[in-house]
């Protein structure tokens, strides 16, 4: 009993950590919106929001992404039961929708950059990139972080070690969806508007 | 935290009503501007504290209240960031925005320095 504690109280430790860690990010976002927010009107020019951002292909990445958290949440619960197998698939659909967000972002991307609206063509435009692109890295490291997770939950079973990892992962994957939110108000429903 | 699932089922089928009343707002054209501005701010902030409670489990935290205190420290700091960047530059804009024959003058005025 004594043991378990103190190894519950070590994972909390590790898991508040990790959110302190996610707080510096929450600044990191902070400084980009604040620099997307100043430039967005500084088009030299070219294209403002409105007449690049296409709202319906937004708001299926949108759901994508709000799908792959809610995917992940059903991966934590199923970690509790140590259920190995269900856990493998929640996490195989997490990375799916998170590699399809991932995906429709890149088309987006080069389809601007094709059309000569790429990040070298205004002050809104590399805002703009810098503020999503930065968003999508962290998608993109989190798929590289859930694909080392899926090895360690098949190989290992469902550890203290792959557990406490495990839930790390959700958080990380819960906050990139939480930054989501402000990325598809300020950014593209805000952008449409004026 | 009793049911697990149905935490994280409200969850989502809250943060899926308030991502599309945000997208309904902004699409029909209903409100001026400024007011679906502040509806969809408002739709976001509220989904921001939904996924807080029911993804990241931040009222069923134990005390000391770790999580909590530094999340109030980053909204802080965000806040600072985020008003006091566009406080600085619309100041700075509005203060600029002089026509050419007026910036002149002024450099002229200024020359003497």
């Amino acid at each position: 009993m004594q043991v378990e504690q103190t190894l519950e109280a070590r994972n909390e430790k590790t898991l508040v950590g990790f959110w302190i860690y996610l707080m510096t990010d929450v600044v990191l976002f902070a400084t980009l919106f604040a620099t997307y927010m100043v430039l967005r009107n500084s088009t030299n020019g070219g294209p403002s929001g409105s007449d690049i951002f296409n709202l319906q292909f937004v708001l299926v990445e949108t759901m994508l992404l709000l799908t792959s958290s809610f995917t992940a949440g059903l991966m934590i619960i199923a970690v509790r039961k140590s259920d190995v197998t269900q856990a493998a698939w929640w996490l195989i659909i997490t990375f799916i929708l998170g590699a399809s967000f991932l995906g429709l972002e890149l088309q987006e991307f080069t389809k601007l950059a094709s059309e000569g609206n790429s990040w070298q063509h205004s002050a809104f435009l590399s805002g703009f990139f810098t503020l999503v692109g930065t968003h999508g890295l962290h998608i993109f490291f989190g798929l590289l972080w859930s694909v080392v997770l899926f090895v360690q939950l098949i190989k290992q079973g469902v550890t203290n070690n792959v557990s406490r990892r495990l839930s790390l992962f959700s958080m990380f994957w819960h906050f990139l969806d939480v930054i989501w939110i402000f990325i598809f108000t300020i950014v593209y429903l805000m952008g449409v508007i004026v | 935290m009793k049911k697990p699932l149905a935490t994280y089922v409200i969850g989502f089928i809250l943060s899926i009503f308030l991502t599309l009343l945000a997208y309904g707002t902004v699409t029909s054209h209903s409100f001026t501007a400024s007011i679906t501005i502040g509806l969809i701010v408002f739709f976001a902030v509220v989904q921001l504290f939904v996924q807080l409670t029911f993804f990241l489990h931040l009222g069923a935290e134990s005390r000391p209240r770790w999580r909590l205190v530094t999340l109030g420290f980053g909204v802080l700091v965000v806040a600072i960031v985020v008003f006091g960047s566009l406080w600085i530059m619309n100041n700075l804009n509005y203060n600029m925005m002089h026509s050419p024959d007026k910036m002149q003058q002024y450099i002229n005025k200024q020359a003497g320095f």
